[in-house]
Parts: C-alpha cells; structure tokens; sequence
C-alpha cells in the first residue's frame, strides 16, 4: 500500500461509523486492526477503511483512468442530463456543501440512502413536533430508558457503555431501568446491568407495535380497555409499563425508524410522541430518535440551511422544492437521465439501473455493473478531516485525518465537476 | 484606487453628524482621510441628497444554529408558501446571486443561509449577531452562519442553565475561577458575548420545574435566577468583554412578568446588562383579560437605570416561527402554537430550545397589544444609544420587515392609522395614540448603526470616521421611510459594491466577530475531568478552532479588544 502512509504512533479518532461519533477511540494499529474503545462497527470500519487498495484509480467503463478524464466524463454526462438525481449522498457536512451547490447548478433531485427511515421521522416531527433529548442527558437524567422495536446496539454498539452503564453521572441517579418493547430477546443482552439484573422484556412481533403504543397512550389517560390482550402483550404488562414511565424523573423513550419496517410507520412514531407528550404534562420524559448512519444525519442538516428543505428535494432552476413522496430515489430512478451515486464511508453500490452513471465513493466499492464512471475518493475520517452531525442532531463534531492519502476528496471532486458543468 | 462618495449628507451619529453635507473617501475597505493627489481617485458616486449610513447593524437575530434548522425542518408548507408568493410577484432584473433570490419580495421568516445574507445586504444591514448559541451547538451555529454570504456575523454564547456553571454557582466557587470558565467558552465557541436565557429555568425544566421566578430557587442546585445574573454579569464585566451580559428574563410571554423584568434590572448591582426582546418582558395583569401593557413602568424604570440596555423585539402581524432557547417557556406556550406543532429538546446538560410556529393576527386581542407594548417601549425610551430596533428574528417577525418598522416609528400618522385597524379592546388598553414622538434619521443611526456597534464593542463598525471599515449604506430621502429603507441605492461591503439599487451585484463573505479575554488556561483541568465523566464528547472536540471559521479562506476572524 505505497499510496498511503500513517505513522505508528497511537493515534486518537472520531468514528463516523453510527450516530454516536465517538470521540475517544485511540488506534493504535491498522494490520491487524486495534483500537481502543472500539466497538464491533468502529472495528469493522476502520478495518475495510485499512484495507483499501481495489481501486486505486478512477476508470471509464470498468477501464482505469486519469482522475482528470473521469471528471470531464462526470461532467459530460450531467451537462448532457435535463434531470440528475444524485443518490447515496454518504458524505459528511462539507461533501454535502460541495453536492448542493453541484445539484443546484444541474437542477438534480437529492435523496439519502437510509431516506425510506429518516422520512419516517422527518414526517413525525412536520406533523405535531416532539420532545427529545441529547446523549449527555441520557446517561446524566435517563432513570428509565423504553427501547421500541430497537435493541439499540445493532445500529448504535455502545449506547449501553458510554451512557447508561456509566457509573459517573450528575445527579446520583439510579440504575436505569430498560424496558424492551418488541425486541428479540437474544439482543436484549446489553440492556442487564453491570450487576446482573435484567431488563424487562415485552416480546411483541414488530408489526404490532402500533397497535401496542396506542394501547400505552389509552392506559396513561386512564382509558379503560375491554380486552386483557393487545397486540399478543398481556395489558397487565403495558400497564406496568406506563407506571413505570409515570414514576420515572426522566423517561427516556428509543426508537429506531429504520427498524419500523411497516407501512406508514410515522403514524407509530406520532404515537410515541403522544406519549412522551402526555408524560411531560406532569413529569419528565424526552424521545430519543436513532439513525441509521452514512451521513444522514449531517446530509439533512446541511440540506436544510443551505436549501430550507431537508432530503428528499430538488431544484429546479435554481428553486429549490421538496417532495418526500415523489423525490425517493426509488421513483426518480425511473425519470431520471442520470445518477450521481455518492458513498465515502462504506462500499455501497448504486441501485442497478440503465441510466448513465456516475459513482465517486469508497475505494473499496466493487461495482457489479460497469459505471460510466468511477471516481475512488478519499474515506472521511481517515484519508481527510470532515465535519459529522451526532445522531441527537445537537453536536457537530470534526472528524480526523488518520494518514497521507493519494486519494482526493469528494468535495475537490465535485467542485471540478461543477467547474465544468 | 480611491473610491470617492460624494456630497451624501452623512447621518454619523458617533461623530455626531446629523446630516452633514461631506465627502467619503474609501481606499482597501477603509474609510481615508481626503487624498492629496486627487487623481488616484479611481471612481466618484454623486451621492447629491442622498442619505449616507454606516452599515446596520443587527444586534440579535437568530441566524445560525441548532434551533433555526429546526424550524426550517418542521415547516416546509411554510417555506412553499412563501416561496409560491415569491414566484407569483415579478422577478426580478437580471442579477448575478443564486437564482433563487426574492428580491424582497416575501418576509421569510426561516430563511436559508444563502438568503438569509441576500436579504440583510438588501437592506442596507451589513452584521448580524446570533444572540442564542449553545455552546456545544456552536459549531452547527457557526457553520449556518459561515454559509451565510454578503455580512459580517458573530454570536453570543449561552451560560446559566449548563450544569458546569451550575456546579460551581452551588459550590460558590470564587468569581475567579467563573470568570476563567466565562472566558474559555469564549474562546472555545468563538464567540463575541455572552447570553442567559430564563437564567436557571432551562436547567429547572429537566428537574421537573415549570415557573422559575428571579428569587426562587432551582430545586437541584438552590441557586436563584438572581445569583446567576449575578454572577455572569460580573464576570463580563470583570474580564473586559465590551457586550454586556445579554439577558433573556424568566417568564418569557407571561402576563404580570414586567415586575420580574423590572426586578431583574437590579440583579445585577448595577454592572452593565442588556435585557433582550423586552416587550416580550413587558406584560401586566390588568383588565378583563388580565393580559395589559406595563410598557409604562418598564420605560420609566429603562430610562432611570443608566445600566440597563435593551432591545424591543417587536412584533408584526403575520405567520413566523418562535425559535428560543427558553424550553420552559416555549413548553408552556406550545399550546398557542399555529400551527399546532413543536419542538422541544432538553440539550447535553447545557441547554434547551423551543420551536413553534407562531402566528399574530391583528384582531386578537393580546397580539394587538403586543404589537402596541413594543411600540409604546419604543417611544417612551428616552436614550436611543440605549434601546435597539430588532423583532427578535424570526420570533416577532422576520428581519425582512424592518423598513415596515421603521416606519412605524418615524411616521405617526401611518402609525396611528395602523392601531386604528387593530382589535378595540387592545386599543382600549393602549396609550399609543398620546405618544406623539416621530424618530429622525439621526436616532435611527443610532439604534441600527451607532449604538449597537458601541454596544458589541466592534470598534470599527457603525460609523463613518477615518479607519473605519467601509460598510456603508446609501438611501434616497423619501417620506415614505419604508420604501426608504427597504430598498437602499448603494450598499458597500468593505469598500466595494455590493448593492445597487436593492439587488446584490457581487457577492462577497463576511468577517466573524469574537472576543477573547486572557484567562487561567489552569481552567481546563477541571473541565477534561468533568467532560471525561460527565459529557459524551471530548473536551478537545468541544473547543472550536481558528481554522474552522476560516473555512479555507472564505471565513475570516476578527477578535475585538476588550473595553478599555
């Protein structure tokens, strides 16, 4: 690996790899991969993110070559395209600054990988709002933690460690209590305390969690409900539940929109909301909203401010308008004349399409379908500093530069791109 | 290459000018004495009756942050709305700035970035200050305002509801070790002042609290809203930063709060504080509502209390969006929300916010008097270096609508006109009418320009003396102060033309203010160690630096002195 250089030094990190950018990783080798307050994923990133070296050039139909004839080839294809949709969008804030200014001048159609999730929330907080809370008020308030259909840990490995297993916090509270609603109980080992007691577990399939929230909004108004059961869940058991919540300093209540796999599940995440709505007549409670990572989180932000809309958007001529029905990659990939796939932290490869394609992303990706074009850019966080929002949406934390690459940014890239176009 | 402004009759207020016939002279974005060799000058502008300003100045705007991206988020049919208006009105002539710029043709209330520093420039506003940054939000704030083209920006960052300051409040660690603390968020946040919004309540919210009054006590720590005024305002004073403690009062919105606004003006012992959106501070309990106007006590006990500065925070009628720091308060009044939506957060035991999207209608009764109260406190304040025209944008009403207000203020006859259409039981309970008071020009230099520079401490801003930076604003004299004011002939952005005739004709980024006070670097041991227990970040990755602000060359810091 001649193209990249790192010295052996312990080297601290910021890991892109969930929503919870952690900060205090210490790598401290890449081959084999070692790092200290790693997790299964930061693991799993930093090692892949080590282990480029597939494509160390960009390529022209599968065929390697220079970065400047794959930039004029990019912007050929979008200056020749009425109607672009740049898709994947796996970028942090100043990837995302340069793809906004890129889309506005191309009038392209912007949509997040992970959007089918984020909408879901996106939707919830349009229609009613909600109350929700940060990271440092979990471990330091949360006496209650609600996890609804997430285990947590798939998508965000060291909740449990950093914030509710910590045995520092500013108030002398105590232990949490987790309560799992709907969860498997073989990923349900991270909600036991350190001191061995379990958590609560109400096993529920997945698809009857709306039916079980409505049934926790009606118990915690005193609804009277005729049937004993809801959803398979004895209402014995959901109304110990709502005691719970009702007795708690501060309820804190997770979900995860990406593993509300039903149809229209923002109905459900409105129906959390009530609930912590109601709860907060009287006491404390806040929602804690997961994402679902590659930037999604940083990519809306900054869509947001610089446009007014978060994704799913378009311009057109310059206007920017948003849609989230109609500007899902999943139908503008059947109107668009060409796709900009962008993926910097992982290797993920663009939906398989007939339309001209452009992917600039990981140097790892393995492209089933010949792209048009393939430009390999820097990993963010590793190759080159970067910008990332945390899954609460409050902190904006900057990521490092762990060695000397070759590889360029995507921002250089899309702003010769736009140079051109 | 010395651009000459000639003949402008100069409205200067901090070298009281009051509108002079002079020439200006301006060479690399300063303002020079007259040259010898009046042949280096490159180019004239016969500015023969017209009105010269220094730049206005904004002194608390909620442009960049956490909150305003909030309100942008959860109110896209608002952002349609405003942008379908926009479309339906002429474009306009042909133009360099991002194509969708409209030209003010809306009041936005949640703008983007981008329009956001179109619309201040075509105003004749050349700063604007964020009066509301969380300091582990501060990047975020920084960033929004980093994307924000054509003014100078800067913020004040938010203490006394973080549970650090807290701790040592309770503790009653020595003012010493406060002023360190005070001063290295400064520094780590970049910021150019420091805020208190509902001092304490913030932080009471998450402990269950609903109403926090000055003297009552947070039920955690045991330390009254009072103490932190206090404290903070101190320990501003005490390191030197020019910007008084700018204060958010408890019980934002709440009828009978002018006694704890007034209370509050003694908090301090008499160091400077700047109270802000007062009339949102101003309300009594009197009448069949209980819902009256104290604008009255509030501007007697304003002109008797040398310390006291304040901004009004007017509202217009129409639909905007209250974005605030004050969760407790912005809790309680979700219920007025329109439409019926909100956002709260409880913010890493530092900080909260509130978003709801507000509308004020002209026939409701306590709307009409608030739009009345705001008024009432501006023409009764008697010193206008002490009292500031804002609409605490977004949250009374988009920056946008500032010409409309300063014809309010100049203009009695329109203004009456207006408060005749309003709702008669709020014009039952108004005095307005009797205040016959008609601002000048030269007074409203001093809200917009003179004053709010002298009140940031930004030295070279707000007026037209010799080494000033050549912000400059060029208005047509009309009885018409609105048309006036929306639509300025000329707008010079460090000494080039940024506007002429109301439209951006190049566009150009502007400088972050900030203030850095020495302080006892020995400040960040205890700090690592309360980060490395109690917060979810690094103490490093909190902090700030040079080079983020200066984005690769586009951003730039200038970091004032302190106050001599």
């Amino acid at each position: 690996m001649k193209n990249y250089t790192r010295s052996n030094e312990p080297t601290p990190a910021t890991c892109p790899a969930c929503g919870l950018l952690c900060d205090d990783l210490i790598l401290n080798a890449t081959a084999p991969i070692s790092i200290k307050n790693g997790c299964a994923k930061s693991i799993a990133f930093f090692e892949q993110s080590f282990q480029t070296s597939i494509a160390e050039s960009p390529s022209l139909f599968g065929k390697p070559c220079d970065l400047n004839t794959a930039i004029s080839a990019a912007a050929d294809i979008l200056r020749k395209s009425k109607q672009p949709l740049f898709a994947g969008l796996g970028t942090e804030v100043q990837g995302m600054r340069a793809l906004m200014r890129l889309a506005e001048k191309s009038n392209a159609t912007l949509d997040h990988m992970h959007s089918e999730s984020t909408v879901r929330n996106t939707l919830t907080m349009q229609n009613g709002g909600w109350l929700t809370t940060t990271l440092a008020e979990v471990k330091n308030r949360a006496d209650v933690i609600l996890a609804i259909g997430t285990d947590i840990v798939s998508s965000h490995p060291r909740f449990f460690e950093k914030v509710v297993w910590n045995t520092d916090s500013l108030f002398n509270k105590s232990t949490p209590a987790i309560i799992y609603l709907a969860v498997p109980a073989e990923n349900t080992k991270a909600g036991i305390t350190p001191n061995g007691t379990a958590s609560t577990m109400i096993p529920a399939e997945a698809a009857n969690i709306p039916e079980i929230v409505n049934a926790l909004n009606a118990l915690l108004i005193n609804k009277k409900i005729q049937a004993e059961v809801v959803g398979g869940v004895a209402i014995s058991a959901l109304l110990a539940v709502v005691e719970k919540l009702k007795a708690a300093q501060y309820a804190v209540v997770v979900w995860s929109a990406g593993s509300l796999k039903f149809t229209h599940a923002e109905l459900t995440i409105q129906s959390i909301v009530q609930l912590i709505n109601k709860l907060n007549e009287t006491s404390r409670a806040a929602g804690f909203p997961l994402n679902s990572g590659d930037g999604d989180t940083s990519i809306n932000n900054t869509s947001t401010w610089l446009s007014g809309y978060p994704t799913r958007s378009r311009f057109v001529n310059g206007k920017p308008e948003y849609y989230t029905y109609h500007f899902s990659t999943q139908k503008q990939l059947k109107l668009c004349d060409a796709l900009l796939w962008v993926s910097t932290f992982n290797p993920h490869v663009p939906p398989n399409t007939d339309t001209p394609t452009i992917v600039i992303g990981h140097p790892n990706t393995q492209l089933e379908h010949k792209s048009d074009v393939f430009i390999p850019v820097g990993i963010p966080g590793v190759d080159h500093t970067g910008l990332m929002f945390r899954v609460d949406s409050s902190i904006t934390l900057p990521l490092k530069k762990l060695r000397d690459s070759h590889l360029p940014t995507l921002s250089d890239v899309i702003n010769s791109i736009e140079a051109l176009v | 290459m010395i651009t000459l402004l000639k003949n402008g009759k100069i409205y200067d207020p901090a070298y009281r000018k009051d509108g002079v016939v002079e020439d200006i002279y301006l060479y690399q974005g300063r303002i020079v004495p007259k040259p010898l060799d009046a042949t280096k000058i490159s180019q004239t502008f016969d500015l023969a009756g017209k009105v010269v300003m220094a730049g206005a100045i904004d002194m608390h705007s909620h442009i960049g942050g956490g909150k305003m991206n909030i309100a942008r988020m959860m109110l896209p049919e608002l952002q349609q709305k405003q942008a379908q208006e926009t479309k339906n009105l002429s474009e306009p002539e042909a133009h360099i700035c991002t194509p969708h710029c409209s030209h003010h043709t809306t009041h936005h209330s949640i703008p983007s970035t981008t329009d956001t520093g179109f619309r201040y420039i075509e105003m004749g506003y050349t700063a604007a200050f964020e009066p509301a940054i969380s300091p582990v939000n501060a990047r975020q704030a920084h960033l929004e305002m980093g994307d924000t083209p054509m003014i100078d920006k800067g913020g004040y960052a938010m203490l006394g509801n973080d549970d650090y300051f807290l701790r040592m409040l309770a503790a009653k660690k020595d003012q010493k070790a406060i002023n360190d603390y005070v001063a290295w968020i400064l520094h780590a946040t970049q910021a150019i002042g420091i805020k208190v919004v509902n001092p304490g309540g913030i932080n009471a919210f998450k402990f269950n609290q609903r109403r926090l009054n000055l003297d009552e006590n947070n039920s955690h720590y045991q330390v009254s809203p009072r103490e932190i005024l206090q404290s903070l305002s101190r320990a501003v004073h005490e390191l030197g930063i020019a910007k008084p403690l700018h204060v958010h009062c408890n019980n934002l919105g709440a009828a009978g709060n002018f006694e704890t606004t007034l209370n509050t003006m003694g908090a301090s012992d008499g160091l400077p504080m700047h109270l802000t959106h007062i009339q949102f501070h101003s309300y009594g309990t009197e009448g069949d509502k209980k819902f009256s106007s104290a604008a009255a006590q509030i501007s007697e006990a304003l002109n008797k209390n040398k310390h006291i500065t304040a901004d009004v925070g007017q509202i217009l009628f129409g639909q905007t969006v209250t974005a605030s720091g004050d969760s407790m308060m912005q809790h309680l009044n979700a219920k007025h929300a329109n439409p019926k939506k909100s956002v709260i957060m409880d913010i890493e035991c530092d900080a909260g916010c509130g978003v709801l999207p507000f509308k004020y209608r002209d026939q409701n009764y306590v709307n009409a008097l608030q739009w009345a109260i705001g008024l009432e406190i501006f023409l009764s304040a008697e010193d206008p270096w002490r009292i500031f025209l804002t609409t605490d944008h977004p949250n009374g009403a988009p920056f946008t609508s500032y010409p409309h207000l300063i014809r309010l203020l100049m203009d009695k006859t329109f203004r009456n006109e207006t408060f005749a259409k309003l709702n008669l039981d709020a014009q039952a309970m108004s005095n307005l009418t009797s205040l016959n008071r008609e601002y000048s020009l030269y007074e409203i230099a001093i809200m917009t320009r003179a004053g709010a520079s002298k009140l940031i401490g930004l030295n070279d801003r707000g007026h037209l003396g010799v080494g000033a930076s050549a912000d400059i604003t060029v208005y047509t004299d009309q009885t018409d102060r609105e048309a006036m004011f929306a639509k300025p002939d000329y707008v010079f952005k460090n000494g080039e033309l940024v506007v002429r005739d109301g439209v951006v004709t190049k566009v150009v980024w502007g400088a972050t203010h900030t203030a850095k006070p020495a302080f006892d670097i020995g400040v960040e041991k205890d700090l690592k160690d309360y980060f490395d227990k109690y917060q979810t970040m690094q103490l490093d990755s909190f902090k700030i630096s040079d080079d983020e602000i200066a984005e690769g060359g586009r951003g730039k810091i200038i970091t004032h002195l302190n106050k001599s």
